[in-house]
């Protein structure tokens, strides 16, 4: 089953979602988000997944606030969660 | 057509060069930037004897520092003692141990007052007006103090709950705190966004490449303090594990440079073992970083989700090294073992390098004869909350001779009981 989230896209990567800093996406988990990105904006593919399809290694996401990795890759998306993608975290 | 620049950003992942701009991660495969030099040229034009004639201060190191062609060079930020610890030593087990001691370091004390005056000038060269940054303490002072300096104005971002010394040593600057009320990630996190959307110079996101390199001159200090020679082993904390990269790439700048003989130095490193993300990568024999919730009284170093983390525990390995992890009572203990053997009162960042080091030692994991340099990176000062009922309080007596016999004499009295009981 499908749900709507929100995903909020970084600067760097709105040249491959025609400018859009938001997009709604209906996706059940982050496999199927990807995807579904993927699908719609194809320029973005690439740096959302490595040539094995793994996530990319320097793309962090987040759901509502909470590093993905702590929810479990497999996490079931909520009705209107909101997912950010922050490209390679700096800080430290 | 203008030379070729002395200094640039390339990615550290697929190494295309990027030219010179505030921007930390490649626009590509978004891996971290990193500044690249023309080494080839440096070398004509660096000398030990040039080195040793500057004044004691990090800016002596200019040529191997991304710095703009004008900048401020006068607050004397670095060069600081590199002491020998032989009493520390005896206590770990080691006959020639250092303590590279940034808990003295001008102006805020603490080893990130290197990384924000490297920032603060390419701050200044690209135009900014506002400094900030993300902060677990020591960063936010370090901001604060050189950007009232500088004439900058400052806002910095903390998690709610920090020490309320490093608060306090923010905001006498005049700087503006936003207290976030979430762990330093979240704060992290919200600082990548912020610098995505203000133009604001974030020293650790947007200028995070070049205010990494300020870390490099403790490695060059250790080198030219052991009178132009790199040790056996070096200790390094970490949070998100930068400076333990950047000492180790000052060492194969030096090697390269023909400034010292080459070395394979072992990098050790250091973190508390309630937030010991890039210890656990390097204990289970993998470089990929699991994040983790910080939980230590070790602050300045709780950063579960590290920035260098794949790249630290790649240098820990590839130098044949190991990484350790003390927890809070231990952490507490070294840094008393610290100042009474040999007089330095460090943070809970330095309690946690100490007490990690002791492990390494008592695993042998670091020979009794290797030259060991510990790196202490903040003063005690700031953390004095956790030492809270450590010391009992003493009773004031009255000011007469009679008094302090008296006194005296219970005090023998209490020490010799001690003392015949241990």
């Amino acid at each position: 089953m499908s749900t709507s989230v929100t995903v909020s896209i970084p600067s760097a990567l709105r040249r491959h979602t025609d400018n859009l800093d938001q997009v709604q996406c209906s996706a059940g988990n982050l496999d199927d988000l990807l995807d579904a990105l993927g699908t719609r904006f194809p320029e973005l593919k690439p740096h959302l997944r490595d040539e094995q399809g793994k996530v990319r290694r320097f793309l962090n996401i987040y759901v509502n606030d909470e590093d993905i990795r702590f929810l479990g890759v497999d996490y079931k998306f909520n009705e209107g969660d909101e997912v950010t993608l922050v490209p390679s975290i700096a800080g430290g | 057509m203008s030379a070729s620049p002395r200094y640039q950003l390339q990615c550290r992942e697929c190494r295309v060069e990027w030219g010179n701009q505030p921007v930390s991660f490649c626009q590509q495969c978004f891996a971290p930037l990193e500044v690249t030099y023309e080494l080839g040229r440096i070398k004509q034009e660096i000398s030990k004897e040039e080195i040793a004639g500057r004044p004691p201060n990090l800016w002596r190191y200019k040529e191997l520092l991304p710095l703009p062609e004008t900048y401020d060079a006068s607050l004397p930020v670095g060069f600081t003692p590199l002491v020998k610890a032989p009493a520390l030593g005896e206590r770990l087990r080691s006959k020639s141990l250092y303590l590279k001691n940034d808990s003295v370091c001008f102006p805020s004390l603490s080893f990130k007052d290197r990384v924000v005056a490297v920032a603060l000038t390419q701050a200044r060269n690209f135009g900014f007006e506002i400094v900030s940054c993300s902060s677990t303490g020591n960063l936010a002072n370090a901001v604060a103090a050189q950007a009232a300096r500088g004439g900058f104005k400052a806002c910095v971002f903390i998690p709610a709950d920090l020490e309320p010394a490093k608060i306090l040593g923010t905001e006498v600057f005049g700087a503006r705190i936003v207290r976030i009320g979430g762990n330093y990630d979240h704060v992290n996190r919200l600082c990548s966004q912020i610098a995505d959307k203000h133009r604001w110079a974030f020293v650790n996101v947007n200028l995070r490449p070049y205010y990494a390199e300020g870390s490099k001159t403790v490695g060059y200090e250790i080198a030219e303090q052991l009178g132009w020679r790199l040790p056996d082993n070096v200790v390094v904390p970490m949070a998100g594990g930068s400076l333990i990269t950047k000492v180790n790439k000052a060492f194969k700048e030096l090697i390269e440079l023909g400034l010292v003989e080459a070395k394979n130095v072992k990098f050790f490193g250091a973190q508390a073992t309630g937030c010991s993300p890039i210890s656990a990568a390097v204990k289970a024999g993998r470089t990929d970083i699991e994040p983790q919730k910080p939980s230590t009284i070790a602050r300045s170093l709780a950063i579960g989700n590290p920035a260098d983390g794949f790249y630290a525990a790649k240098t820990i390995v590839s130098s044949g090294g190991w990484s350790e992890d003390a927890s809070d009572p231990e952490i507490v203990d070294a840094m008393t073992l610290l100042a009474e053997t040999e007089g330095i009162f460090t943070e809970t960042a330095g309690g946690v390098t100490v007490a990690s080091s002791r492990k390494l030692f008592a695993q042998g994991r670091i020979g009794p004869e290797e030259t060991t340099v510990l790196c202490i990176t903040g003063n005690g000062l700031k953390t004095t909350d956790v030492l809270t009922g450590r010391f009992a309080a003493s009773e004031p007596i009255p000011p007469k001779l009679a008094a302090f016999e008296q006194y005296l004499e219970r005090e023998l009295v209490s020490t010799r009981v001690a003392e015949g009981a241990a």
